[in-house]
């Protein structure tokens, strides 16, 4: 059963020098699961998503990324860093994510954006690759903007360019951090709607949000996180109508 | 054409040297630069001093300086090294330093130094979220290195590459005072000869600032093909 689990993540802890971020956060996804991972700034939820592609490492705990765990060694100073880095690359491959900031290249078209990692870092033919980003393109509702560059469009429409280049790696598990946060509010429909799209597809994502409404609506799996520990966890029904902890009532109490 | 009292075809030979001494001292520069540039912001603490000792050298010494110490004191120190080399070994090994050699190998070190603090805030000014979605999407470091950073960089450095190269240009002039039969020797010895300075010196001038001019607009052009994709005023 575990070994098919797309993404398990065990008590994972990150310190930053004397801060303590995350403080044993676990996380098991199965297969089409869409987990939110909803809290206040600086609750860890962010450093958490990193820490599963490795953006961040751990200080302890294990990453399982469909049955294979991330290895990892001691350096000379005494941190903890991937033991093999080609395994980081190969594992970061099966998981896409989309930025806050979009963080499309630049000096690429949306095209080019779109066919660059699986070219470039799984070996798909040219060919192929055009055509499987034209599929998403369409999907995502911007393929008459495919020559356009990033900074000709709209934050909505760049975002949905980064999803649809995420999508192109055809990814086990798709990761999004705050993926409206940095959008004008009329343009945050548009993002959540193809996300909305993916998750009636059955595609497994986690989700960094503040959108409550997405996260009640749309999520198999709440995780309500506070100062580096999971307060709050289970169906957007239990997690938002019948929470337990303190933290969550007056995590609430302000969006009603 | 221009006979310039005979001396025309040594001075066209004198512009093609100086041209081909500029060239090949750009590439030594550009690639001392972006050598320069990495060890700099390298996390390797010996690749870090070394870059750095590099530049605060060369930049703190004049290049006249520079270029009388690689010609005279080059020679010298390879006449000692071979002369070494032959008691030691009995390897029979000379190399004659001309001032070809010695000009693009100086001009190439000073502004290498140079190059790599261009190159160096250029690495810098690009978005750190570029390289963070190329380390997402599982590239290789020195698939990142080529496909994002060196382009992006790029655009940052054209314009300070671009200054660099018109000083290059310029500073090529000071070849002649170790000898090189550039157009500024064949000029000043002819206007010797002749007496006639203007008649000399000015068609050299002309003949720079056709460089720098042509340099002006390529940089220009490429400079608009970098920034494809940049809104200005974004």
């Amino acid at each position: 059963m575990a070994e098919n689990a797309p993404l398990i993540c065990r008590d994972i802890y990150k310190r930053f020098d004397k801060l303590e971020v995350l403080k044993g956060v676990s996380l098991e996804t199965r297969k089409g699961d869409v987990v939110s991972l909803i809290g206040s700034s600086g609750s860890g939820k962010s450093t958490f998503l990193r820490c599963i592609n490795l953006l961040e490492t751990p200080t302890s705990g294990d990453v399982i990324v469909h049955g294979d765990p991330i290895r990892f060694k001691t350096n000379r100073k005494g941190e903890r860093v991937p033991a093999d880095t080609r395994q980081v690359e190969l594992i970061r491959a099966k998981l896409s994510m989309v930025f806050q900031s979009f963080n499309l290249w630049s000096h690429m078209t949306v095209l080019e954006n779109i066919i660059e990692a699986p070219v470039h870092v799984l070996g798909v033919p040219k060919q192929e690759a055009i055509e499987r980003a034209e599929t998403y393109l369409n999907k995502v509702g911007i393929y008459e903007r495919k020559d356009y560059y990033p900074a000709q469009m709209s934050g909505g429409q760049q975002q949905r360019a980064a999803i649809a280049r995420a999508l192109a790696m055809e990814p086990e598990v798709m990761l999004f951090d705050e993926p409206t946060s940095a959008l004008d509010p009329e343009l945050v429909g548009e993002v959540l709607r193809v996300m909305q799209s993916l998750a009636e597809e059955g595609r497994t994502m986690i989700v960094v949000t503040h959108e409550m409404s997405f996260a009640r609506d749309v999520s198999s799996q709440v995780l309500f996180l506070h100062q580096g520990v999971i307060e709050e966890q289970g169906s957007p029904e239990k997690v938002f109508d019948h929470p337990e902890s303190e933290r969550m009532k007056q995590f609430l109490a302000p969006t009603f | 054409m221009l006979d310039l009292k005979g001396y025309g075809p040594s001075l066209l030979n004198g512009a093609v040297v100086t041209v081909e001494l500029a060239f090949l001292s750009l590439l030594v520069a550009l690639i001392l630069g972006l050598v320069g540039a990495s060890s700099k912001l390298s996390s390797n603490r010996v690749l870090r001093a070394v870059a750095t000792g590099y530049t605060t050298l060369i930049r703190g010494v004049p290049d006249l300086v520079m270029m009388l110490l690689f010609y005279y004191g080059g020679q010298v120190a390879v006449n000692s090294l071979s002369d070494a080399l032959y008691d030691a070994y009995g390897v029979d090994f000379f190399f004659q330093f001309d001032p070809f050699i010695s000009g693009v190998v100086t001009i190439g070190l000073i502004f290498g130094a140079y190059m790599t603090e261009t190159f160096r805030g250029a690495f810098l000014a690009v978005d750190s979220g570029q390289i963070e979605a190329a380390n997402a999407y599982g590239f290789t470091p020195w698939h990142t290195f080529r496909r994002i950073m060196l382009p992006q960089m790029l655009r940052h450095a054209l314009p300070g590459v671009g200054n660099n190269w018109q000083v290059l240009l310029k500073t090529t002039a000071l070849v002649s005072i170790i000898g090189l039969t550039d157009m500024v020797r064949v000029a000043e010895q002819a206007a010797k000869a002749e007496r006639s300075p203007f008649l000399f010196f000015i068609p050299v001038a002309l003949v720079y600032l056709l460089l720098t001019a042509g340099s002006e607009l390529f940089i220009k052009w490429l400079d608009k093909r970098a920034n494809a994709g940049v809104v200005k005023g974004d």
